[in-house]
């Protein structure tokens, strides 16, 4: 009893001292070295349990790579610890190291970007789902996406290819943000079938981030719609929807993927062809123009840039030819949301 | 035993520990082809510039104080033999309700800060008290109900962050207690660096390091130098004769737990007083288990867990110099999980060997015998006697040993007791 305490106890601490493989600070270096003194050193600071999870970071790290292909330079990206506690740090490192622009990844970073903006006046920030305008400095851009208007589309593709009439939401933790993904998805898959059933479950609650990196539990959550009569679960759940994909192929079921055209980064087979579509979230884009507006000398700062429906910073995924044949009525959606007939709501 | 003796006795664990773990860390990092001396020397380098340097520092301190806090929590229950692993839940639930009373008054400075603290502290202290209360009435052992509460805990912080204590407007991506007023924050220690001559960093130094350091102290003071911390360490290493002098076990286990909670409470102060001044989404979470490790690394002793903290604290920080160097940063994941076993594995080296020592000596060679194969884990001296075997069922499940063969026993004891 006493050992098994023991050992209870020392794996926990040895989980709280675990951080996530961060795969280190791998630099990409595109234009050699040597290069012109113009070529951008971009810094990239990542949120918990951020590269590697195929999903919404690894989005931010294709967009980064096409831009260093594209304007040269190099890039040096960084996570932080396992708890959190030193995300200004990796801004002020970067800083100090003459990274700029400088991109920080995820909302969480904006309780602390304010004050390193205001330290770095001669640097310029961008941030990713974070808005700038509150914050009110010149040299901090917030680049932000209507998740809620992909996942109507995400929504309005589960109803249609629903058989069951019931679908599922899983989300990674129950904050503001995830909150718009399960508010557009729910309008959408309502729209096309009013009496449809959704169920809905957040895997970890507000304060508890964990939700976005444990496939384990994401897989126990799918299982549990799936078995209760769901035959699409869209996710939104980071890292710990590959849990929920697992469950999908368990059950025979299918899936819908998040941020990335996760038919493509999955990486297995079997994973992959349960997954039905993916909303897809171009963080890439918001990045890559972010760098070529840097480049450019164009950065306005201050503001914020919405990537939305029209302007296909949000979408639906179409790998993998399992939603081609409902194509004209996501269009048709698609083509309302934009004209303004239909206001998704971004709260649930 | 002379002084001189005891202080390498003491000393000889942790140092064992930390040179263990660097050994199998170098081995590890020589396996990925990775230069454990480069690594080394890029975690020790602080920076170029004064205010680098002093910025790292501050960052260390920062660090080590939320982490010293949770160590001393920890530890004050394992002295006693309680393995209090609520700490987790205990400090989210008291900083969130200390963050909504401080939102909420308006009081003079001094007066609202100290309010704070209390609250915490209370909340906290309550929290673990639960715990207690299980374990003298019904003989629930403190390591599933701490757990267990420590989930309920992290849920009703959660409600009250997303329901009654919401102070962050509608949409915003990070939720918030409503923001403390100005008169409930701790100014921070930065004046002391222009005092030393050092560059004022653009971070600020908690104030709250001071407290801490007075709560270490006191509790140092308090465990080693009173009766309530005699009887305390007694019940700790053997229950049975503790009671048999007259030592109220049961009140000792609910005294022990209300202030190792009150200690826990302090841990999320450092950050609501000195930078965040409301709980949000993201405050820092699992410092409650950091402090399990913490613990074990300075032995139960405030002096060894306030180093244990640092070192935690500056293999933190090397985090981010070593991803800007191109060094995989879980290097520091491996030193800190190879540290936190080395230790185990060190204690027990230790008490084996200062246990040789009393033997060698003529000194009471009863007492050693009855020590027989349980060891006596936390305790303090490494010569002192778990006895816990011979412990009929009074205080059942208080040693906390970590030899196999105590747990034998324990086993036998808790069978025979039911």
């Amino acid at each position: 009893m006493k050992v098994a305490a023991l050992l209870l106890a020392g794996s926990m601490a040895l989980a709280a001292c675990a951080s996530d493989e961060t795969g280190g600070g791998s630099s990409g270096s595109g234009g050699g070295e040597g290069g012109g003194s113009e070529e951008p050193r971009i810094g990239l600071a990542f949120d918990t349990g951020g590269r590697g999870d195929r999903s919404f970071n690894d989005a931010a790290v294709a967009g980064l790579e096409a831009a260093v292909e594209e304007h040269g330079g190099e890039f040096q990206d960084l996570s932080p610890n396992a708890d959190g506690s030193n995300r200004a740090d990796l801004l002020t490192q970067l800083a100090d190291e003459g990274y700029n622009p400088i991109i920080a990844v995820g909302f969480a970073y904006g309780e602390v970007i304010g004050d390193v903006v205001e330290q770095y006046p001669d640097t310029t920030f961008a941030i990713i789902d974070s808005s700038a305008a509150e914050v009110g400095a010149d040299n901090l851009t917030g680049l932000l996406f209507s998740e809620e208007e992909g996942s109507f589309l995400a929504g309005v593709a589960a109803a249609l290819k629903s058989e069951t009439g019931h679908v599922g939401f899983v989300g990674g933790v129950e904050t503001p943000l995830i909150q718009k993904f399960e508010a557009g998805y729910v309008a959408g898959a309502q729209a096309v079938n009013p009496q449809i059933i959704i169920d809905r479950q957040y895997i970890s609650p507000a304060g508890d981030f964990s939700g976005f990196n444990a496939p384990d539990r994401g897989l126990l959550v799918a299982q549990g719609m799936y078995e209760g009569g769901a035959d699409i679960v869209y996710h939104a759940a980071g890292g710990s929807g590959l849990g929920v994909f697992q469950a999908a192929a368990a059950a025979g079921a299918r899936a819908i993927g998040v941020d990335s055209d996760q038919y493509q980064t999955v990486d297995d087979p079997a994973l992959q062809a349960v997954i039905l579509t993916s909303m897809l979230k171009r963080v890439d884009t918001a990045v890559s123009s972010f760098i070529d507006s840097f480049v450019d000398g164009s950065v306005q700062g201050g503001e914020d840039i919405v990537y939305n429906l029209e302007q296909d910073g949000v979408g639906l995924s179409t790998s993998g030819g399992f939603i081609d044949d409902i194509q004209d009525q996501i269009e048709e959606y698609r083509t309302q949301i934009v004209d303004g007939e239909i206001t998704v709501p971004s709260t649930p | 035993m002379n002084v001189l003796r005891k202080i390498g006795l003491a000393l000889f664990a942790p140092v064992l520990a930390v040179v263990v773990a660097v050994v199998i860390s170098s081995a590890v990092m020589a396996a990925l082809q990775v230069d454990p001396f480069e690594v080394f020397a890029v975690m020790v380098d602080f920076g170029d510039t004064p205010s680098q340097q002093v910025t790292a520092l501050v960052v260390i301190l920062n660090r080590a104080v939320p982490l010293f806090l949770a160590g001393l929590a920890v530890a004050i229950a394992f002295r006693m033999g309680l393995f209090n692993i609520g700490v987790e839940g205990q400090y989210r639930l008291a900083t969130i309700l200390a963050a909504g009373v401080g939102a909420a008054v308006a009081l003079p400075g001094p007066l609202h800060v100290l309010l704070i603290v209390v609250v915490a502290m209370a909340v906290a202290a309550i929290w673990a008290g639960i715990v207690a209360v299980l374990k003298v009435t019904r003989g629930v052992s403190e390591v599933i109900s701490s757990i267990m509460l420590n989930v309920i805990a992290l849920g009703i912080a959660s409600f009250l962050l997303t329901g009654p204590l919401r102070g962050s407007p509608e949409g915003a991506s990070i939720i918030a207690t409503a923001e403390i007023p100005e008169s409930g924050w701790m100014p921070s220690l930065n004046g002391v660096f222009g005092l030393l001559g050092l560059a004022t960093p653009p971070r600020q130094l908690y104030g709250f390091l001071l407290v801490a350091v007075v709560v270490g102290a006191v509790i140092a003071v308090l465990l080693n130098r009173t009766r309530f911390g005699f009887d305390l360490r007694a019940a700790g290493l053997s229950p049975s004769a503790a009671s048999a002098s007259g030592v109220d076990s049961r009140g000792m286990v609910v005294k022990t737990m209300l202030l190792s909670g009150a200690v826990a409470g302090l841990i999320g102060m450092p950050d609501l007083l000195g930078s965040t001044h409301a709980y949000t989404t993201d405050f820092t979470s699992g410092l409650g288990f950091l402090g399990i490790a913490v613990a074990l690394l300075g032995r139960n002793k405030p002096v060894g867990i306030a180093l244990g903290a640092l070192l935690f604290a500056f293999l933190d920080r090397s985090l981010v110099p070593l991803q800007i160097q191109d060094f995989p940063a879980s290097v520091v994941t491996i030193i800190q999980g190879t540290i936190v076993l080395a230790v185990v594995v060190a204690n027990e080296i230790a008490r084996r060997v200062a246990r040789r020592s009393a033997e060698r000596g003529s000194a009471a060679p009863a007492v050693v015998a009855g020590d027989g194969s349980t060891g006596p884990g936390q305790a303090a001296s490494g010569a002192a006697s778990d006895g816990g075997a011979a412990d009929g069922g009074v205080g059942t499940g208080a040693g906390v040993s970590r030899s196999a063969g105590a747990g034998q026993r324990s086993d036998e004891r808790q069978e025979s007791g039911l």
